[in-house]
C-alpha cells in the first residue's frame, strides 16, 4: 500500500476505492484522512455547522463502505464517486428531498455504446483533463460553476447573487461546459447532439 | 430509437451539481436511463464536482472522527448494499427507473385517473419548489388541448409519439417549452401517448371549458 496518500489524481484512490470494496480496513483508513476533510469544507459551505457537517462527513463514509463495491473505475474516479455520495446526502438531508437516480442494471436502460478495453486509463485521464480543464476556464465562468456545484445554488440564486441576468448564469455555465468537454477530445460521446 | 430532442445542458448540469429539485430530477433521472449522450454528459458534469472536491481545502476533522465513522460501521456490517438484483423481466420494462419506483410498477400496474377528453393522468411528485411531475397518457391520435405555459414545462415521452407543429417527439425525447410557447401537440396513431410531464406553473388553456375544469384536476 506503499502508493498511498502520495498523490491527489486519479489511479491511486481508484486501486484504495476498490480495496475498500473487499473490505479492507486500512485502504479505508487511508481514503478516509484523505478525503473526509474535505468531504468536511463541502458541507461546511453547504452551511452546515460543525457538528453537523461531522454527522454528514461519518454519515456519507459510512456509505462509501457500505456502497464500495458498487464502485466501477471504468466509469467515474474515486474523487467523482465520493462527490455524489456526499451530494446525495446533503439533498437527503439539507432539501430533504428524494434523489431520482437511474438503475445501472435496469433491463429498461439503453446501453452505452460498447467501451474499449482501455476504458479504465481513460477515465483517469478524463479527471485529469477535466481538473486542468476548470483550472483554464475565465474566473467568471469557473465561479458560477463553483456556485453551482459548491454552494448548493440554482441558477436563479446564483443570478440574485451576483446580480446579473439568469440568462448570463446559464450562457455563462454551457460556456464551462462546452470548454471542459473539448478538453475531453473530439472523441468526446460516440453521438453528437 | 433515436433521440433528437434533449434537456439542456444547464438542467443537465443542475441535476448533477444536486441543485435540480425533485420533479425535475426525476425526469432527467429517466431521460438519461434512455439517452446514452445525456448520461455521458450527466457522468462528465460529475466529473467536475469530483475534480473540485479533490481540489477543496481540507477541514480540520475531529480527532475521532475517523473511529467514529468505523464504530458506525461495525454496528451496521450487516447492511452492505448489494448490486440491485438482475430482473426477471421476458421483455424490459416500457417505464425505466427510477420513474417505475414513483409508480409502483410498470404500466400494466397503474391506475390513471380522467383528465377530460379521454386523456388521463397520474400525479407523482410535487417538489419543495412547487413543482409537479406527473403521468399523462394522451389517446393515440387525439390533440392535447391548446396551452401555453407561465412557466416551464419538460415532457419526457415513454411510449407512442407526438407531433408539435413541425417536430416529432417519440421515446426518450423531451419537449422544453416555456411561456414563450403556446403549443398544440397531437398524439400520433399507433400506441396512446404516455408522457413524464413536469411543470412549475399552472398551465393556461385556450379553452374556456378546460379552464373551468383546470382547479378541479389540479393541472
Amino acid at each position: 500500500m506503499s502508493t498511498i496518500g502520495s498523490s491527489n489524481t486519479g489511479a491511486d484512490w481508484n486501486a484504495v476505492l476498490c480495496s475498500v470494496a473487499d473490505q479492507d480496513r486500512e485502504a479505508f483508513a487511508a481514503l478516509f484522512n484523505h478525503f473526509a476533510p474535505r468531504v468536511k469544507s463541502y458541507m461546511l459551505r453547504l452551511g452546515s455547522d460543525n457538528a453537523m457537517a461531522e454527522e454528514l462527513v461519518q454519515e456519507s463514509f459510512s456509505k462509501v463502505w457500505r456502497k464500495a463495491g458498487q464502485f466501477d473505475p471504468g466509469r467515474a474516479s474515486a474523487s467523482t464517486w465520493i462527490f455524489s455520495i456526499a451530494r446525495n446526502m446533503r439533498i437527503d438531508v439539507f432539501r430533504r428531498e428524494n434523489r431520482p437516480e437511474l438503475d445501472p442494471n435496469d433491463p429498461a436502460l439503453v446501453p452505452d455504446a460498447p467501451q474499449a478495453a482501455d476504458a479504465m486509463v481513460e477515465q483517469k485521464q478524463t479527471a485529469e483533463r477535466i481538473g486542468s480543464a476548470i483550472a483554464e476556464l475565465p474566473e467568471e465562468q469557473r465561479q458560477v460553476v463553483h456556485l453551482s456545484f459548491f454552494e448548493d445554488k440554482t441558477h436563479a440564486e446564483i443570478s440574485d447573487y451576483l446580480e446579473i441576468p439568469l440568462g448570463t448564469v446559464k450562457s455563462r455555465i454551457r460556456l464551462a461546459f462546452a470548454r471542459i468537454k473539448a478538453s475531453l477530445g473530439e472523441d468526446y460521446g460516440e453521438i453528437q447532439k | 430509437m433515436r433521440i433528437d430532442h434533449h434537456p439542456s445542458e444547464d438542467i443537465l448540469l443542475a441535476y448533477a451539481a444536486g441543485d435540480l429539485p425533485e420533479s425535475w430530477s426525476l425526469l432527467v433521472a429517466t431521460h438519461i436511463a434512455l439517452c446514452p449522450v445525456c448520461r455521458a454528459d450527466v457522468s462528465t458534469a460529475e466529473a467536475i464536482g469530483g475534480s473540485l472536491l479533490a481540489d477543496e481545502t481540507p477541514a480540520v476533522l475531529s480527532s475521532d472522527a475517523l473511529a467514529a465513522t468505523l464504530m458506525r460501521v461495525q454496528a451496521d456490517d450487516t447492511a452492505v448494499e448489494a448490486e440491485s438484483a438482475a430482473h426477471d423481466h421476458a421483455t424490459p420494462p416500457i417505464l425505466p427507473q427510477p420513474l417505475r419506483g414513483y409508480c409502483g410498477g410498470d404500466l400494466d400496474d397503474l391506475k390513471w385517473k380522467a383528465l377530460g377528453r379521454n386523456a388521463q393522468h397520474i400525479p407523482l411528485v410535487r417538489g419543495a419548489d412547487g413543482a409537479t411531475a406527473r403521468l399523462l397518457k394522451i389517446p393515440a391520435g387525439q390533440p392535447v388541448p391548446t396551452h401555453g405555459h407561465n412557466g416551464l414545462e419538460l415532457t419526457l415521452v415513454l411510449q407512442g409519439s407526438f407531433v408539435d407543429g413541425e417536430s416529432r417527439f417519440g421515446r426518450g425525447d423531451v419537449e422544453t417549452a416555456d411561456d414563450a410557447v403556446e403549443h398544440q401537440p397531437v398524439a400520433e396513431p399507433g400506441l396512446d401517448c404516455i408522457c413524464l410531464a413536469v411543470t412549475d406553473a399552472p398551465l393556461r388553456f385556450r379553452s374556456p371549458f378546460a379552464r373551468l375544469v383546470q382547479p378541479l384536476i389540479g393541472i
